[in-house]
């Protein structure tokens, strides 16, 4: 019989306690295996968090590590009997240097070990004698020889890379760009005693001091001929006039369009040679103390600023600024000081706006002047530096000193162009009148220097937030007293979904809303938008008005707790009204063209995407998040309270300000903080609505630009693990840090609540 | 009087009622007008053609759709730089799309209504959709076969609607070609070079196994070529038809058939022609590829792009959700820990969603992307396969995202389930894992639907950490198809939300993209709004289920 054997069969498998006991270990296994696992996937979301932060904060920290440097090789001079080094120069692989000498021998030697690679010899005349040497720009490659008989042998150096059994073999030679004869600068055939040269796109420019004190610029221009393709060179010879000064420096710019000149007690003249035919002085000012002398002076990266070295050790940045009435003066941006000895060698990064410096007694230094940074301090010893060499990448540097050694140093500078001091605080830059706060990260090119200071975008992120309260408080916080109290349940049924269907609208959609829909229609009817402000309510207080003195048959027709459905006709009808009287309203009051109006008496420009809109529209994504949790907080207030209010004879609005907000108040601060937190961390509507400017403006009608489009925007085109990379990471640390706060404290305050409400 | 109504209050409790309808008139309001500008978007327009009579007294024919129009007080017109004639109070304007945008540079034109002398609609004017410079607005002439015409006239019509389909057939053969042999072939012969380089990186390149690849490749390049050749047939077959059309000043114009996506005369539609036109217009934009920079035709790859991440998305996020809202109720102890957790909780929830894309982009596609690039794909170097924003990354960066949400309605869920059924289970001899899975999960089960529902809502519309990690605005091949392996989660895709920023924003013709955003935002509203509705009504229905329970 079946039932026979099924119980036989279960009884002979309980019975038989092997396979029981197997089975029950197995059960007990799987059980202690699944409490192990979802331990540790609870305990991971904490991982999560932690990890985000520590994750942000490794991304941020090399921005804040200090730079180092080590020596690497010290060697002997190559070929020191050609003659002493007047110019010290390395390529970019850091492979291949060149030393100049003043016996016109151009050595190229090996970086590492000092072996002489090849030796040229300059085709100067033998009887002339070299009077004086300058470059033409580090990045450049340029050199210009002085000649005692009024001419210069201008000298280029090429460094040809190319692979042989997959090694890298740099081979350099010498160029001549204005040709292998020296070029006559002086028709008087005076001794060239101070020289300087700048090439550029069509012009050559050769400015020289003269034995007798006169200071002779000629330029080469090339004029392409329209017919035959064919190249002359224009030239056009001037005298400055720097009626008796000293000139012991020369510099021209890039751009062939300043020309400074400076005398050893301070005096610099700044000359305009826009026209070369006509230069003339532009501006004369004394920049240094008493007691100093200039040592040396060169252009930091991009010829706009000048870097003064002095015999007290101070390196001082100047540049020329124009101030808001178009007036340009040179200003004093910083200074350093280096050390108490006299600079004999300021070196500019060529990529970068920093600089090494090196003073007397071989203490060299680098800085970064826009983070006003002092990177490496180190002091090589063998006495006077001689010449100074810094790789183009900056990442190397050779230093000849008066013992007749060369130290060839490797440097580790990632990132110097930010500190705390340049990220918050205001800095002077480049051609700007007045430290600033500016964010302005990057450009094509590297003469650029990067503004990145945060305090634009949290300026903008905190605007864009507080209008977004100031729209969503009123509405979310009223909305969430009268459904969360007054309210049939009927009613709030359907509501509460609506307001959460609120929520879940995407923000791109409201963002793409707000810039394509909203803005031009709030330019077109800002009248109506201010006039919709003070009609609205008054409707509504009106209609409230008539509505309790009708007849109680009328009244009672609507149940109670469905005055919102009843206003929703109201309100449209008021919003009609608003609009339609608002023309007549600008006409009358505004001169029919509110903006125009505003420009002329008050100077507001009105800028088409701009706080006003990012501020509606935010609200608007804000509102749901706090009316959600303000809401809960007052439906959970106890009933008892209440109820006992009412018997006391309070009316049901004095009960709801008296009684429900306190109580339910911890809920009501912890929903706008999460409203709060929010709106600071909104990408999409901000990225859409607002026109992204960087201005710090408090016009309601000007644009923003917040901390997290920021972010959007830049990224994507950012370079992975660079100073720009890292510092919007750092701006994405400051978001997290920021809604951290917000949050754990509004999410202490609401447990803390819960355990209150528990005991009431 | 009034003072007394004001003092008990209930003007206040108006102006609370007040800021409700408010609220839910700016929600229905919003609702509405997506609705409405997406819907009107696929209705076929007529078209117009005004006779024009400008300021300087030049008369011209203008032909166009009239797409808006706009009212400006003559103050303000005055200050924009326009003269009113007669002197009107108002200045209209109309923007009418004339579209024609290889002859005329733009594809819309503000026209003044002061200076139109006439307005009429002729019901032989012809709206040509190319695939190529957008609409052209005019009339047939002709129809050309190889130069030869071979209809004209009133005729032409129905020859040019014969010659459009069996062009559109042959196009679609072409692509079909084009994108699945050809694409198919191109992928083989990228894997080969890939194997090649892989097997050299391990030194196990030799004679036999180049000889191995050498005839693969030749046998691939031998099906090009006979597809190639099959598509120079086709292609020949397409161009040998063209239009023959006239613009508004009257010039002829050659349209090849090859070029035309369709061809219609809406002035002389009916209701009914035009309610067809409609449903086919809406079954192009859900089905067919972009054209043009996004700024004409369809979404498909958006779509599809969306729900593939999506359900990436799901399947990751579930089972971790899950796990930790169980965590938190079934087994953690409650105090401190639970505390912390929660506080954790509500801080992903509350994290800005951009700080994601950026640890997404830094730590997923970086860190982790570059490590399985050196580790499993040397051989694809310089070029990276996973360390490169794409779907794999974008649905973890998401799944991240969304977590909360699950977390807190699978939580809701297991807390509305009475002790007692857990009492009950424990009771009878089940251990915490068996209970666990036989018994809560299952009654939890509608929430966890409700979570996941929530969470692919959320990632339906998250667009800003997308656009960091793996969102593009053209992606020339969908992840899915059927070369080996099948599903490529290094792929970028394309993502609705991300489109609608991308057409609305960065499109090169905004005007003409604008009734595309509209319509592709009523889509994802719908979407989303769907989504949240059948989630919020599973949890009402589990609300009333268990309150029974319950008592």
């Amino acid at each position: 019989m079946p039932e026979d054997n099924s119980t036989t069969n279960a009884a002979s498998f309980l019975l038989n306690t092997a396979a029981t006991d197997r089975h029950q270990r197995w059960r007990l296994l799987k059980d202690k295996l699944v409490a192990y696992c979802v331990t540790i996937g609870g305990l991971s979301i904490i991982l999560a968090v932690v990890l985000i932060f520590f994750y942000l904060l490794y991304v941020v920290l090399p921005l804040l590590l200090p730079a180092s440097a080590e020596a690497v090789n010290r060697y002997d001079v190559p070929e020191l009997s050609q003659g002493n080094t007047l110019f010290l120069s390395m390529e970019e692989q850091n492979e291949v240097a060149v030393r100049f000498t003043e016996t016109g021998k151009v050595i190229f030697f090996s970086v590492a070990t000092g072996a002489t690679l090849s030796t040229e010899s300059l085709p100067i005349p033998e009887q002339v004698q070299i009077v004086s040497f300058a470059h033409g720009g580090y990045d450049k490659g340029v050199y210009v020889y002085g000649l005692a008989d009024g001419r210069a042998l201008v000298v280029k150096t090429d460094y040809k890379q190319s692979f042989i059994n997959g090694k890298r073999v740099i081979t350099p030679s010498l160029e001549y760009p204005l040709g292998k004869e020296p070029v006559l600068v002086d028709a008087g055939g005076q001794a060239l005693v101070k020289i300087e040269i700048k090439i550029g796109e069509k012009n050559s420019l050769l400015l020289a001091k003269t034995l007798d004190n006169r200071i002779v610029m000629v330029n080469f221009s090339k004029q392409t001929s329209p017919f035959d393709d064919e190249i002359t060179l224009e030239r056009t010879d001037t005298i400055l006039q720097v009626n008796g000064m000293d000139v012991d420096y020369l510099l021209v710019d890039k751009e062939l369009r300043d020309v400074y000149l400076a005398s050893r007690r301070g005096e610099l003249s700044i000359f305009d040679i826009g026209d070369k035919n006509k230069p003339f002085l532009k501006h004369k000012v004394a920049v240094l103390n008493q007691g100093a002398e200039i040592t040396e002076m060169q252009f930091l990266n991009g010829d706009i600023s000048l870097l003064i070295g002095d015999s007290t050790g101070v390196l001082s940045q100047w540049s020329m600024v124009r101030n808001e009435q178009n007036i340009f003066s040179v200003e004093k941006l910083r200074s350093f000081k280096v050390s108490d000895k006299a600079i004999v060698g300021i070196v500019p990064e060529q990529r970068r706006k920093g600089v090494m410096v090196a003073d007397n007694d071989g203490s060299i230094g680098i800085y970064n002047t826009t983070a006003e940074r002092e990177l490496i301090k180190k002091k090589i010893e063998g006495g006077k530096p001689l010449a100074l060499a810094m790789s183009p990448r900056a990442n190397a540097f050779l230093l000849q000193s008066l013992d007749g050694k060369i130290n060839f140093w490797k440097v580790e500078n990632p990132h110097p162009e930010v500190s705390m001091a340049s990220l918050w605080g205001k800095v002077w830059y480049e051609s700007y009148p007045k430290p600033d706060y500016i964010w302005q990260s990057s450009s094509a090119s590297n003469d650029f220097e990067p503004k990145m200071s945060l305090i634009p975008l949290v300026f903008g992120t905190i605007k864009a937030a507080f209008y977004a309260m100031l729209v969503a408080i009123p509405l979310s916080l009223f909305g969430a007293i009268y459904t969360g109290y007054f309210m049939s349940p009927r009613i709030r049924q359907y509501v509460k979904p609506g307001i959460e269907i609120m929520g879940a609208l995407p923000t791109v959609i409201l963002g793409f809303l707000a810039g394509l829909w909203l803005a031009p229609f709030i330019e077109m009817n800002l009248v109506g938008i201010f006039a919709l402000l003070m009609i609205v309510p008054l409707g509504v207080m009106i209609f409230a008005y008539f509505w309790q003195n009708l007849p109680q048959s009328i009244r009672h027709k609507i149940p109670d707790g469905w005055d919102c459905l009843v206003l929703l006709p109201v309100i449209l009808f008021s919003g009609w009204v608003a609009f339609q009287i608002s023309p007549g309203i600008e006409t009358l009051c505004f001169n029919g063209n509110l903006r125009g109006w505003m420009l002329s008496e008050f100077g507001i420009g009105y800028d088409q995407r701009n706080t006003l809109v990012v501020g509606l529209a935010m609200g608007f994504a804000v509102i749901p998040m706090i009316f959600s949790i303000a809401e809960d907080a007052i439906f959970s207030v106890p009933k008892h309270l209440t109820t006992g209010s009412l018997a006391l004879g309070a009316t049901p609005w004095q009960t709801m300000t008296k009684v429900v907000l306190l109580t339910a108040s911890p809920g009501i601060f912890s929903a706008i903080m999460i409203g709060f937190g929010r709106a600071v961390g909104e990408t999409m509507i901000v990225l859409m609505a607002t026109g992204n400017t960087p201005v710090m403006d408090l016009s309601l009608f000007q644009g923003l630009r917040t901390l997290s489009a920021n972010i959007a925007v830049e990224m994507p085109e950012s370079e992975v693990n660079s100073t720009h990379y890292r510092v919007l990471f750092f701006a994405a640390l400051v978001l997290f840090m920021f809604t951290f706060v917000v949050n754990t404290l509004a999410e202490i305050v609401r447990q803390n609540l819960r355990q209150k409400y528990s005991s009431l | 009087m009034i003072k007394t109504w004001f003092k008990s209050g209930a003007p206040w409790i108006w102006m609370t009622a007040g800021a409700v309808s408010l609220n839910l008139i700016l929600v229905l309001g919003l609702l509405l007008l997506i609705a409405v500008r997406g819907l009107g978007h696929f209705w076929p327009a007529d078209i117009t053609e005004y006779h024009y009579k400008d300021k300087q007294g030049v008369e011209t024919v203008i032909i166009g759709e009239e797409t808006a129009s706009s009212l400006l007080a003559a103050n303000q017109a005055r200050a924009v730089g326009y003269e009113l004639l007669d002197n009107g109070e108002y200045l209209v304007q109309y923007l009418v799309k004339t579209g024609n945008r290889d002859i005329i540079g733009t594809d819309f034109r503000w026209i003044l209504d002061q200076y139109i002398v006439s307005k009429t609609q002729p019901e032989d004017l012809i709206a040509v959709e190319r695939r190529e410079w957008g609409n052209f607005y005019g009339r047939l002439t002709a129809v050309k076969t190889n130069g030869a015409v071979i209809a004209e006239g009133p005729a032409a019509w129905t020859v040019a609607q014969d010659k459009l389909a069996k062009a559109l057939e042959l196009h679609e053969q072409i692509d079909n070609l084009q994108n699945g042999e050809i694409g198919a072939i191109n992928y083989n012969l990228e894997r080969l070079r890939l194997k090649q380089r892989a097997l050299e990186l391990k030194n196990r390149w030799n004679d036999t196994v180049s000889q191995e690849f050498a005839e693969k490749k030749l046998k691939l390049e031998q099906e090009y070529k006979v597809i190639q050749e099959q598509i120079g047939k086709l292609n020949t077959t397409l161009k040998l038809d063209n239009l023959v059309v006239a613009d508004a000043d009257g010039r002829e114009k050659n349209i090849s058939f090859d070029r035309v996506v369709k061809l219609i005369r809406p002035n002389q539609m009916t209701i009914i022609d035009k309610s067809v036109e409609y449903i086919r217009n809406f079954i192009a934009f859900i089905s067919e590829d972009p054209r043009e920079a996004n700024t004409e035709g369809g979404i498909f790859p958006a779509i599809f792009g969306t729900v593939l991440m999506v359900l990436l998305m799901a399947v990751v996020v579930t089972p971790f959700g899950v796990i930790a809202a169980v965590y938190l109720r079934e087994y953690a102890r409650q105090g401190f820990i639970t505390r912390v957790i929660r506080i954790a909780v509500n801080n992903l929830a509350g994290v800005p969603s951009i700080v994601y894309g950026v640890f997404g982009l830094g730590f997923f596609v970086y860190i982790l992307g570059g490590s399985i690039d050196s580790l499993f794909f040397p051989e694809a170097a310089p070029a990276p396969v996973f360390g490169t924003p794409g779907l794999l990354w974008a649905s973890l960066t998401l799944a991240l995202l969304t977590l909360p949400v699950v977390i807190v309605a699978t939580e809701e869920g297991l807390s509305r389930i009475p002790k007692s059924i857990r009492e009950g289970s424990l009771a009878l001899g089940a251990t915490k894992a068996e209970t666990l899975w036989r018994t809560v999960l299952p009654m939890a089960s509608p929430a966890i639907m409700t979570g996941l529902i929530l969470a692919v809502a959320r990632a339906a519309g998250e667009v800003a950490p997308l656009m960091l990690v793996g969102v593009v605005k053209l992606a020339p091949t969908l992840p899915l198809d059927g070369n080996f392996p099948y599903l490529h989660l290094d792929r970028k895709f394309m993502h609705l939300g991300f489109h609608i920023y991308d057409v609305g924003f960065q499109s090169p013709n905004v005007e003409a993209a604008r009734p595309l955003v509209y319509a592709t935002s009523l889509l994802l509203v719908m979407v989303i709004v769907g989504l949240n509705m059948f989630a919020i009504t599973i949890r009402n229905n589990l609300r009333e289920r268990y309150r029974a329970l319950e008592n």
